[in-house]
């Protein structure tokens, strides 16, 4: 065991007012990297089960670190809690799932992420969410959500050119706009990642609409990326798909989450099952059980996870 | 058997009965609706039959400008009752120069303030004023251009003549118009107010219809409200815009009554080297010349001059529905009726 | 198993400090921050101008239209007196002798019902037959795009083309005709017609958007019971579509009891109503509407009687507001619910 004191490096950190933060990482062979308010070995019931994320395809150790959490987010509508106390962590290079019947709150919790639950006028909201040790709150919301991206149930391509749906991001965003010619290699880049390039790559200037229906949720997810968001948050992104374009979505899913954290609310459970390494299930606003996906599964430990995930199974 | 087979003869006779009845419907439904073509066709040629002594007389002088147009209708309005003798010289550039001055700025300033007041009531204002802002916007657009005439000869015009309209400011121009406030500035202020809630209302109407899910998804990009507002529903809604642009232009062209009221009714260009005295000088558009010379319009060369500014309105109309058209056509590209 | 504790300060994205001793890799840059793309996001200075525009064009907005109502209400209550609605116009000078304004809001009501009148029916059957046949097709768009012509034309167009229509002898009996055979070509009849014009894009705009959202499979239903297509259109989409009629027909109406133009032109001169003798003599006759009342008796027309016309101007503005009133309970009113 050793302990090493990190101390702020650009030398223009004004002294601190706030006690530092202590952030514990704990290493071994087979419990992955976590860090967070964290003191001690990892729970076995609630971090990674070392069969899911603990090496990578060649045995090298795969990396999750937090980049989001809640503490004790409730968001009410009115009256109507839509979400209850609820505290959950969002590290990169996982993907966790949010399950859980109509109506409990996962979608809620999701656009709390960003923010975008504001856009609801009703929506009031307690508790913390806390984007990189700072509270969202703190930042610029258009900051924030160029670094939190979010994906929809329907796919929203802008009535533009695809280039210009790709580019939207980066081009509205600042005082200055950007040349095509800089834009480009972003704009491909990101169509690359999202799987979409080959399909495109030839005709760029025409109209996104005409896509079809995976090839604009895949173009929603480039336009996402090239903004370069460090935690992407997905809503059913495949409620509205046929089953192969659901099957292309998933596998770039899974590609992007060694660079992106990844949240996906799902009513699929397979779906759950076939991609995400975290689980949590939701029920009337309240996380009811979070977990490895395979424990999740496989053993829930609550009763009325059992009764969804068994209702969902068998 | 035999039952069947006669139930089925009789089930045809009846299903070519119904083809027979189904097919006049069609038939005189159709001929009623081409009428309105007929209706076109005929109201092009007659006015333009009507007008055409107007213009051969004049050739293309008849745009330009030379004497006074006041002057020269008089003239035309006192020919002689032989026909050999009709009087029609006409340089019709000041009603020319008066219709597009008027209409065009009053439907620049009007794009631009419907628009940004459009976003202001669907975007920005508290829900209780957007409650009681929305309906009075729709009456507005509803109130007859009389009233807005009314308002303007007994507010507005005097109110200029009072407090912007010097002696000194008088004397400057006394040698060529006379200022008593009616004025293009007066003109155009009042067609502003009257042409902006039509457009309002459309815009308003266009940007509720903006799926959220666009506006949604740019925020989602961190593009902040102003921005998204601009560039994803203001882009979206660009076919709504013209086609209110069409509309109000299309009013503003053809008002007359309004326009004679608090304009001037004075068929003189006024001068932009005149400085600010510029906006206090008096115009008549076209259409206005029509309605204050109504009772002329039985004196051959006077009626046909009316008819040739009629052919001249009625052109103008049409090609504004066309490229009111082409323009929608030109933004539909991206849009692909997805709205 | 070893654990590493590292103490972050407090301050903006700590994990961006990377420590040399962090066995992880390191997070590639993006492709935006590669290409030089920068990140500053909020709103710029041209964010913020806008933002302000919105609110500056809305709260004036708000201001003239408060004003507008509000000055017309003052000067409605101010100087409209009961009596006015039942007293005929007098010719005199002297406001306080010159009466009320009884035949311009009967003339007013009259023209509307003649206008509406030929607009409905027409109208349903051109909107039916564009939606319902519509073969064939380049015949539709034609006359799709006439009805918008129609729609762009000046009314003082339509109003001269009337003229020019019912002074030909054969339209004799729809206006009075002079010994020696010279036909008037105003009445009620004849201006009515024209407004039928105004109203008729309208009546069809809403009509054909009523038919529009009524389902195929109503209409499949129909035709899967037996009914031919013209018993279809009668019995279930006409019945169905009867809100956009009736809001088509009222935003008729309220362009039709607005218009000045036509009045002007094709109603004559005279404030008193005047019908001719025989069967439809009234019709025939010709008239004043309150929009040539407002007209005539402001400093533009020749009473120069500012209390009457504001007054005039006032029950005006309330028939507008009812029409309105009509419209958006109409709107509220339940739609058909399919499915």
């Amino acid at each position: 065991m050793e302990l090493t004191e990190d101390h702020p490096q650009d030398g223009s950190a004004p002294a601190a007012v706030v006690p530092p933060l202590r952030r514990i990482v704990v290493e071994s062979e087979t419990v992955p990297i976590r860090v967070g308010d964290y003191a001690g070995p990892p729970d076995p019931n609630y971090g990674r089960d070392p069969w899911q994320v603990g090496t990578g395809t060649e045995g090298e150790p795969v990396w999750v670190e937090e980049r989001m959490r809640t503490e004790d987010l409730s968001i009410a509508y009115g009256d109507n809690r839509a979400v209850k106390d609820v505290s959950i962590e969002v590290n990169s290079g996982e993907v966790l799932a949010l399950i859980g019947p109509s109506g409990c709150g996962k979608t809620t919790l999701l656009r709390s992420l960003n923010r975008l639950v504001e856009l609801t006028p009703a929506a009031k909201r307690t508790g913390r969410i806390i984007l990189d040790n700072q509270s969202v709150d703190d930042f610029d919301v258009t900051q924030l959500r160029s670094r939190v991206g979010m994906l929809f149930q329907q796919p929203n391509p802008f009535p533009m050119s695809i280039f210009d749906n790709v580019a939207y991001g980066l081009r509205e965003r600042g005082s200055k706009k950007p040349r095509r010619k800089i834009l480009e290699p972003v704009v491909v880049d990101a169509l690359e990642r999202a799987g979409l390039w080959d399909e495109v790559s030839s005709n760029l200037n025409h109209p996104a609409l005409a896509l079809s229906g995976g090839q604009q949720q895949r173009l929603c997810i480039a336009r996402s990326l090239a903004v370069s968001p460090e935690v992407l948050l997905l809503d059913e992104p495949c409620s509205a798909l046929d089953p192969i374009s659901t099957s292309i979505i998933e596998e770039t899913i899974v590609e992007l989450k060694s660079e992106v954290a990844i949240v996906i609310v799902t009513h699929n459970l397979q779906q759950a099952a076939r991609i995400a390494d975290r689980v949590a299930f939701m029920y009337l606003g309240d996380l009811v059980e979070q977990g490895a996906a395979g424990q999740v599964f496989g053993a829930p430990r609550e009763e009325r996870t059992q009764d969804y995930v068994g209702g969902g199974f068998g | 058997m035999e039952a069947a087979s006669f139930n089925e003869v009789d089930l045809q006779e009846q299903t070519l009965e119904v083809d027979r009845t189904d097919r006049r419907v069609e038939l005189l439904l159709g001929a009623l609706a081409s009428t309105i073509l007929l209706l076109i066709a005929g109201m092009i040629i007659f006015v333009f039959v009507k007008a055409l002594p107007s213009f051969t007389h004049n050739g293309l002088a008849w745009f330009g400008s030379g004497g006074s147009v006041d002057d020269q209708l008089m003239n035309i309005f006192n020919s002689p009752a032989e026909p050999e003798n009709y009087v029609y010289h006409l340089r019709a550039w000041p009603l020319l120069y008066a219709t597009i001055l008027i209409t065009g700025v009053a439907v620049l300033i009007s794009v631009v303030f419907s628009v940004l007041s459009g976003i202001f009531i669907v975007e920005f204002a508290p829900e209780r004023l957007r409650k009681t802002i929305e309906p009075v916007v729709k009456l507005l657009a509803a109130v007859p251009s009389v009233i807005y005439g009314l308002i303007g000869i007994l507010v507005v015009v005097p109110f200029v003549a009072e407090h912007l309209i010097s002696e000194g400011r008088k004397e400057s121009v006394a040698y060529v118009i006379q200022l008593d406030g009616t004025s293009i500035l007066v003109g155009v202020f009042i067609l502003t107010i009257m042409i902006c809630p039509i457009m309002i209302a459309i815009i308003v109407d266009a940007l509720r219809a903006v799926p959220d899910k666009w506006v949604e998804g740019a925020a989602a990009l961190g593009v902040n409200r102003w921005r998204a507002m601009r560039t994803v529903s203001l882009r979206a809604i660009r076919p709504a815009i013209v086609a209110a642009l069409v509309l109000a232009t299309a009013r503003a062209l053809g008002e007359a009554i309004m326009l004679s009221m608090v304009a001037g009714s004075v068929g003189f260009a006024p001068n932009p080297l005149d400085g600010f005295t510029f906006f206090l000088e008096p115009a008549r558009p076209l259409a206005s010349t029509i309605v204050d010379n109504a009772e002329g319009l039985s004196v051959a060369p006077f009626g046909q001059t009316m008819y040739a500014f009629a052919a001249i309105l009625l052109i103008s109309s049409a090609f504004l529905s066309f490229a009111g058209w082409a323009a929608r056509k030109s933004f539909s590209r991206y849009t692909l009726g997805a709205r | 198993m070893s654990i590493e504790v590292r103490t972050a300060a407090p301050g903006p994205r700590p994990s961006l400090v990377k420590d040399p001793t962090d066995p992880r890799p390191t997070p590639k840059p993006s492709a935006a921050a590669a290409a030089g793309i920068s990140h500053d996001t909020g709103w710029s200075i041209g964010d913020k101008a806008g933002l302000i525009a919105a609110w500056v064009c809305g709260i004036s907005l708000c201001v003239i239209a408060a004003s507008i109502v509000l000055f017309m209400a003052w000067k409605g209550i101010q100087f409209l007196h009961l009596d006015m609605l039942t007293t005929s116009p007098q010719a005199s000078l002297d406001q306080s002798a010159n009466g009320g304004f009884l035949d311009p809001l009967v003339g007013t009501l009259l023209l509307t019902a003649i206008g509406i009148a030929f607009a409905v029916p027409t109208g349903v059957a051109i909107a039916v037959w564009l939606t319902e046949y519509g073969r064939p097709a380049g015949l539709a768009r034609l006359v799709e795009s006439g009805v918008e012509i129609v729609a762009g034309t000046p009314s003082i167009v339509l109003a001269i083309f009337g003229l020019l229509v019912f002074q030909q002898s054969f339209m004799g009996i729809f206006s009075f005709t002079a010994e020696g055979g010279a036909v008037f070509g105003r009445s009620f009849l004849t201006a009515g017609a024209m407004m039928a014009l105004i109203a008729l894009p309208l009546v069809i705009g809403s009509t054909r958007e009523a038919l529009n959202t009524i389902p195929r499979h109503v209409r499949e239903a129909s035709y899967a019971l037996g009914k031919d297509k013209a018993s279809t259109i009668r019995r279930v989409l006409l019945p169905s579509a009867r809100n956009g009629i009736a809001t088509g027909a009222t935003l008729g109406m309220g362009r039709i009891c607005g218009d000045t133009a036509i009045v002007v032109i094709l109603l004559g001169a005279s404030m008193q109503t005047t019908p001719e003798s025989g069967f439809f003599g009234l019709f025939r006759g010709t008239g004043s509407t309150l929009t040539s009342y407002v007209y005539n008796n402001s400093p533009a027309g020749e009473g120069n009687a500012p209390d009457k016309a504001y007054a005039a101007a006032f029950v005006l503005l309330m028939i507008v507001i009812l029409l309105n009133f009509v419209v958006s309970l109409i709107g509220k009113r339940k739609a058909p619910q399919w499915n």
